[in-house]
């Protein structure tokens, strides 16, 4: 980690301030000095345009509660009443609704890249893990969230996803009717609902809190994986870095617009425009999109409680990963055959994704296992076996330093003096 | 990729970011303004920010009491000798001076919010000392045009907005 | 150059998950038999607009034939005033109003009031309970209709096809009891008796009212029903997009003169 740049306060309330609360210091440090390498291309602007996502969701969500009502005879209708009656409520309810997909979205490809780079491995293994939890927290805030409009599918996706904790054995009943409170989904669970789904957010702001802390200790990976070595390999976090953020989120706002202004229901099932009606299932139960492929892989285990643990265990397993992926060159850039296996895990969980919203039956069950299988085998049996024989192409000898690292073939970093070849370009 | 571009104008990369910068600015101001602006009251609420009350069925001395934007208002038909006795009561020494006329549209048709201008509470209707109301509350004693003559009230009870949409219909607000 | 060769990478992604999350959707409509007519109407496309005239029409026959059975309770008669909808004046909206009653408090007996609607009360409802509406017509809920063209995928098609197809030959190998035959309805046994004929209203403006008119005049105000603020939504959204249109090509050369200096 680069630790040539000292802030240095300027002038006199600067220096005052600076002995008695280094904000300055601190934002100079980790917001405008930062070093950071110079190479990373737009698949790393994803952290900003999360933490925008966050910051959208907390105050389109905290304008919402100012008029909505977490009763089940009034919560339908408070909806519609923001929906119409409230000053740009329709907007409001919009850029929240939109922007939770627009969360998740954002939320996947971020993680695909730390899968792809290796952002995972030592020493960023807990910036990886606050992450996992960080996605955890958003999907149970999502879930709540979810329930909150009372209309159809939030009801019944409630009862479905709440039942399954019933299944574990002994404790599960009695940990379902605790989680309820009551002998079904009714006012007690949506008014607790609601109170978690405003709390959630905060913490998950927390979390992101530590999780920036622990990038900045081990300082950014980059695209090829090797770690930065001196000042060459970086540029300061602002200009460049805060206007290529900042770029890169006005084009994911032009296509979170397009939603809100355009489609604004295309994300969601036309069954939650229908009131909550616990004597009614709707024909297709169906979660939000972004936890279809969770979805799929509990519906492609036969015995209940296994698909509970199947389903749960997909992201437990994500903690797990810098301890079973443990090969040293950390970028798929230069793991031919990781990039393989990495493009079918990719494809393996759109086709999930997909297959959540099928019901469980035929072809569509079929593959369901099939992907989970591959799901799984990615984490468990080919990342171990790729760590130990994979042999990785030729690699630089650094960022700044294009030219081909010829002495050793599993590490990442270069011996002896470095040597800068002349790069043309 | 020559130097000499980078630095050739300076001016010219200024403005780029100025431009840009000005634009995000106001980018993110235009979206402060359906933030606050939902704050405002709602279509609903605002449908409600008016009413119109029939006053074709009050008798002479009578009165009627309708309930606007979360308010009571006092609807008054008053009897000849009444306004006789607001009128002469103009030049008294008042707490609060007001003339009768500058209080009512129609001198027949007294129209007050019944709400006591010390701390609130609704006064009582014919009671009190001077013919008018009197407010259990702390003692405010209101004439037959609504004006405080004794007690803690600071000021005579307000006129709302109101107009006649025709003889029998008053519309308040 | 490489900001483009990543972003286009972006791209793909986004675009991979965007396919799946139509198809996701378009797949999880209720299995409906026929494929939905489309007649086209003038509030589709990002520049829509309702035709008022339409929706005026429409709201004649909801009030004069559907509104016996299905309510409208998210709207209020103000509603019909405002910018963006049917836009009757307020004078015909009072009117309108009027001529509905509601109990609204008690007198000094406790005897419940009774006065005539004014344009701020919600459109009356048919039925006093769910229970009431469904034992009224055999036991099947007539569902309101403020929300639902939201709630039926390609609601306003639907409904057109719906009203406009109830059919009197009856498929040999469906058994539809008592009820009506619509293949547009999923399952096609109905419970709603065929609700527009030829001539069902007399519109006030004069246009022949053709089933084919009544079904595209009411799937009209329905569609405004459930979303009156369509028209401010693309309105703004045309100014949102415009601006982030500028400033993201603004954007986009503030970074491309930053990086020229870097590497």
């Amino acid at each position: 980690m680069n630790h040539d740049y000292q802030y240095t306060p300027k002038n006199g309330f600067s220096k005052w301030l600076d002995k008695r609360l280094p904000l300055m210091r601190f934002a100079d440090e980790n917001l405008l000095s930062f070093p950071t390498p110079k190479n990373l291309n737009y698949f790393y602007t994803f952290g900003f345009i999360l933490t925008m996502c966050l910051v959208t969701q907390i105050i389109t969500g905290i304008v919402l509660a100012m008029h909505y009502v977490p009763n089940t005879s009034l919560a339908f209708d408070s909806i519609e009443h923001i929906m119409r009656d409230v000053n740009y409520g329709w907007l409001i309810r919009y850029m929240h609704s939109n922007g939770a997909s627009m969360f998740f979205l954002a939320v996947f490809i971020h993680m695909f890249r730390g899968l792809y780079y290796g952002s995972y491995k030592e020493p960023r293994e807990i910036i990886w893990i606050l992450g996992v939890v960080i996605f955890l927290l958003m999907i149970i805030t999502g879930f709540m969230g979810y329930v909150l409009p009372w209309g159809q599918m939030s009801f019944w996706g409630a009862t479905v996803i709440t039942n399954l904790v019933a299944t574990i054995p002994v404790i599960g009943e009695p940990i379902l009717t605790l989680l309820l409170g009551g002998y079904s989904v009714d006012n007690p669970t949506l008014n607790r609902f609601f109170s978690l789904h405003y709390l959630l957010p905060f913490v998950i702001f927390g979390v992101v809190i530590l999780h920036i802390w622990a990038l900045h200790v081990t300082g950014n990976n980059n695209p090829t994986g090797i770690e930065v070595k001196d000042s060459k390999d970086t540029i300061s976090f602002h200009p460049y870095y805060t206007v290529k953020d900042l770029f890169a989120y006005v084009v994911f706002l032009l296509m979170f617009c397009y939603f809100i202004f355009y489609n604004p229901n295309i994300l969601g099932h036309p069954d939650n425009y229908i009131e909550a009606d616990p004597m009614l299932t709707p024909a297709h139960i169906v979660p939000e999109w972004y936890l279809l492929p969770f979805y799929a892989i509990l519906r492609a285990v036969p015995d209940k409680l296994m698909g509970v643990l199947l389903m749960f265990g997909s992201i437990v397993v994500l903690f797990f990963l810098p301890w079973l992926d443990t090969m040293k060159v950390k970028s798929a850039r230069y793991r031919p055959l990781y990039k393989i296996f990495f493009l079918f895990f990719v494809i393996f969980c759109l086709l999930l994704g997909y297959l959540g919203a099928k019901p469980p039956e035929g072809i569509y069950l079929f593959l369901s296992r099939v992907s989970t299988i591959y799901y799984f085998a990615f984490f468990l049996v080919i990342m171990p076996i790729l760590s130990r024989i994979e042999k990785p192409s030729p690699m630089p000898i650094g960022i700044s330093n294009p030219a081909i690292n010829s002495s050793s073939d599993s590490g990442g970093g270069v011996s002896g003096a470095p040597s800068y070849a002349m790069d043309s370009k | 990729m020559t130097d000499t571009n980078d630095n050739q104008d300076p001016s010219r990369r200024d403005f780029l970011y100025i431009t840009t910068a000005v634009f995000g600015a106001t980018g993110a101001a235009s979206v402060a303004w359906p933030l606050i602006d939902q704050l405002n009251p709602s279509a609903s609420v605002s449908a409600l920010s008016s009413i119109e009350a029939d006053i074709s069925s009050i008798p002479e001395g009578g009165s009627m009491k309708v309930a606007w934007r979360g308010k009571p208002i006092f609807i008054r038909r008053r009897t000849k000798e009444e306004i006789e006795l607001a009128e002469k009561e103009d030049s008294l020494n008042l707490p609060h001076p007001e003339k009768d006329l500058d209080r009512v549209k129609n001198k027949e048709w007294l129209v007050v919010v019944g709400v006591c201008t010390h701390l609130g509470c609704v006064p009582i209707a014919d009671s009190g000392d001077f013919g008018g109301w009197f407010c259990p509350c702390h003692g405010s004693h209101y004439d037959i045009s609504g004006r405080i003559r004794k007690g803690p009230a600071p000021t005579n009870l307000e006129i709302p907005p109101y107009e006649f949409v025709n003889e029998n219909i008053i519309k308040i607000g | 150059m490489s900001i483009f060769r990543n972003t286009f990478k972006n791209n793909i992604f986004f675009f991979l998950v965007l396919t799946f999350g139509f198809s996701v959707n378009a797949n999880s409509a209720e299995g409906t038999t026929f494929k939905n007519l489309k007649p086209g109407f003038s509030f589709e496309g990002p520049f829509g607009k309702f035709d008022k005239e339409s929706l005026k029409r429409g709201y004649q026959v909801y009030s004069e034939v559907c509104s016996s059975c299905h309510g409208l309770k998210q709207l209020s008669f103000r509603n019909l005033s405002q910018p963006g909808g049917p836009e009757f004046s307020i004078e015909r909206v009072k009117e309108i109003a009027s001529g509905y009653s509601i109990t609204d408090g008690f007198d000094e007996y406790g005897e419940p009031i009774e006065r005539s609607m004014l344009p701020s009360d919600r459109f009356p409802r048919p039925y006093g309970s769910k229970e009431e509406a469904k034992g009224a017509n055999n036991g099947a809920y007539p569902p309101d209709l403020s929300l639902i063209v939201k709630a039926r995928s390609d609601g306003y098609n639907y409904l057109y096809s719906l009203l406009k197809g109830y059919e009197e030959e009856i498929p040999e190998d469906l058994d539809i009891g008592d009820l009506s035959y619509n293949p547009w309805y999923p399952g096609g046994a109905i419970a709603m008796y065929q609700p527009l004929y030829d001539e069902s209203v007399e519109y006030e403006d004069g246009t022949p009212a053709t089933l084919d008119q009544m079904s595209y005049d009411v799937a009209n105000f329905l569609t405004w029903a459930a979303e009156p603020t369509m028209e401010e939504r693309k309105r703004l959204g045309f100014i949102v997009m415009g601006f982030l249109i500028i400033f993201v090509i603004l954007m986009y050369l503030s970074v491309s003169r930053l990086f020229r200096d870097v590497h």
